[in-house]
């Protein structure tokens, strides 16, 4: 049973642009589920209308059985971290994470318990004191978290926490919050546009495209099988080569013949293959074969990746950087039928 | 840096011509004869004593107190809800209305005074102490509305979006979270908005009234009959008065607030 339900849901911008398209989401209680896409794609839009800042032209979005569309942002309960943390500036810690403790009318000393207790979950124990503009980022990341946490919220929402941070502190904070989201169990959604913070936080990933969810699959499953060449490209899926269905095979435009594990029944599709899965292709091997000239090499550390001008276009190849090859050598690439997947056009 | 000596000279030399009358009105003020000369002959501080002495002069001095201070604090009351609707309305025509609020800054002060006196005084008939109220009111709204507008510009929007998911309504949002933080903000235009309505003349001078007049209307009117050091040392006070002001101003919020 599906704890938040997005239904067909549309957002304009003053009347024209249209946002969200017919957009659909189901997320499980207690999962952690991630809106990845580039900017623009309605991530941030589709969270502000879970959060309540943003009425849906249509559409329906309920919780636990709920819904919730015309309920105003003070009254849903939720815990929202900003990307600019939004923490109040003239208040302490301790009173900006109390903040939402004394709008429930709580006693003096449920608020204290509850305080104390997320700023030690949060490990900020010892800056309940401090000012926000006395604090790192990632501290004040934390008292944001803190404050969102403690109302006991039925749903958190993340709008790209992390972006403000730098890489090492960004990668022990992510670990933090899922290690907070997992403790307290509580249902979350997470707008980000790094796949790589994506994929190591998510229960499952919400890939967008102009308003719509292209793909909703776990991280693993995204990962190796996106099914459409959006999801492929933006997941680093380099290459791309267009396919035609001929029987149990597929030809490309210029005739070579290719098979493909789990082939679907469509018959004009695009192949596409990550770069450190093309091998060079070894004599007499006819199959999934794409010939082409070098281009550029470029030295990554432990390959070379070369840029290979074929029949299909543009390929991008890392090989190992003990097998070299030359600028403007030809080269039989192959693409092994495991990895070589198919995607919608 | 080079220094270009013709520049720094310029420079000096339009100093001296801003500073220079304020500082021989200074020194005028502290003679004892009873025409205003300079430079002084001996020196005498009973024109200041005059000053407080003059009966019209502490009158209106009460009077543009009481006005610049309830026009100030009534333009803040309008302007602040005004600037805070501009500031996070997405409406169309929002900048037109942006500048019908500031228009009085770019009005001549007498057109304003003229106009108010029409409607005011000869149309709708209201006591003097409300019309020069309201004239005041006019003049000092757009510094409000510009200076707690441009202190919101700068307030980040999704800390009120924060305190809405933390169970704050609308209005409740406002003053927990918004005020508090816009203070220096209310300062800056209270200080700038009591200075312009003090020193007003043009809509005073239309909308003054028998028995009822402000400070500098009633200095004008003096001296127009009595050209005596009793005018130089008001405007020292009153000079003394405004650096003042602007000295607390720039130690608390720094003379930019004013400037934004």
């Amino acid at each position: 049973m599906a704890f938040m339900t997005l239904q067909d849901i549309d957002v304009r911008y003053d009347k024209k642009k249209q946002i969200l398209k017919g957009l659909n989401l189901e997320v499980k209680e207690g999962e952690l589920v991630s809106l990845l896409g580039p900017s623009g794609c309605g991530k941030t839009t589709t969270l502000r209308v879970v959060a309540g800042f943003i009425e849906p032209e249509n559409g329906v979005f309920a919780l636990d059985g709920e819904d919730l569309t015309k309920v105003p942002v003070h009254k849903r309960n939720f815990g929202i971290v900003f990307q600019s943390y939004a923490l109040f500036p003239h208040l302490s810690v301790y009173d900006n994470v109390a903040f939402g403790l004394k709008m429930r009318k709580l006693s003096k000393a449920e608020v204290d318990k509850k305080v104390k207790n997320i700023l030690e979950i949060c490990g900020l124990t010892e800056f309940s004191v401090r000012f926000p503009q006395q604090m790192s980022g990632g501290q004040r990341q934390r008292v944001a978290l803190a404050r969102a946490l403690v109302i006991e919220p039925k749903l958190l929402l993340l709008d790209e926490p992390l972006s403000n941070l730098d890489a090492k502190l960004r990668i022990n904070m992510r670990v933090e919050i899922k290690r907070i989201q997992k403790q307290l169990g509580i249902t979350t959604l997470f707008v980000t546009h790094d796949q790589e913070e994506c994929f190591s936080i998510s229960d499952k990933v919400a890939v967008m495209n102009q308003g719509v969810i292209e793909q909703f699959d776990t991280p693993e499953t995204i990962y190796h099988r996106p099914k459409t060449e959006f999801v492929a490209r933006f997941i680093g899926f380099e290459n791309f080569l267009p396919l035609n269905k001929h029987g149990d095979v597929y030809k490309s435009e210029a005739g070579a013949v290719f098979t493909v594990e789990g082939a679907s029944g469509e018959d004009s599709l695009m192949g596409t293959i990550r770069p450190e899965d093309i091998r060079v292709a070894e004599e007499g091997q006819t199959k999934n074969i794409l010939t082409g000239t070098i281009g550029v090499r470029t030295f990554l550390g432990k390959t070379y990746q070369y840029e290979v001008e074929t029949e299909a276009g543009k390929f991008l190849v890392n090989r190992p950087a003990d097998e070299s090859y030359e600028e403007g050598s030809t080269l039989r690439l192959y693409l092994p039928e495991t990895k070589l997947i198919l995607v919608k056009r | 840096m080079r220094k270009n000596k013709l520049l720094t000279a310029f420079a000096i030399l339009v100093f001296v011509f801003m500073i220079a009358p304020l500082i021989i009105i200074t020194v005028t003020a502290f003679g004892e004869g009873s025409a205003i000369t300079f430079p002084i002959k001996t020196f005498s501080v009973k024109w200041f004593v005059n000053v407080f002495a003059l009966k019209s002069f502490r009158i209106s001095f009460v009077t543009s107190l009481e006005i610049a201070l309830l026009a100030t604090v009534i333009a803040l009351l309008v302007g602040i809800p005004a600037a805070y609707a501009l500031a996070r309305s997405g409406m169309k025509g929002r900048g037109f209305l942006k500048s019908v609020f500031l228009s009085p800054t770019i009005v001549p002060g007498i057109v304003i005074g003229f106009v108010l006196y029409q409607f005011l005084v000869l149309t709708l008939k209201i006591p003097v102490f409300v019309g020069l109220l309201a004239g005041h009111f006019m003049v000092t709204l757009p510094y409000v509305i510009r200076v707690v507008g441009s202190s919101l510009d700068q307030f980040d929007f999704s800390v009120e979006e924060a305190a809405w998911s933390l169970g704050c309504t609308k209005t409740g949002a406002f003053f927990r979270v918004v005020l508090p933080n816009i203070t220096s903000g209310i300062s800056a235009a209270f200080m700038l908005a009591f200075i312009n309505s003090f020193n007003n003349i043009p809509v005073s001078m239309f909308l003054s009234g028998p028995g009822v007049s402000t400070f500098p209307a009633t200095l004008m009117n003096y001296i127009e009959y009595n050209y005596d050091p009793t005018v130089s040392a008001v405007s020292v006070v009153l000079m003394a008065v405004t650096v003042l002001l602007m000295v607390i101003v720039d130690k608390t919020l720094g003379v930019a607030a004013l400037a934004k």
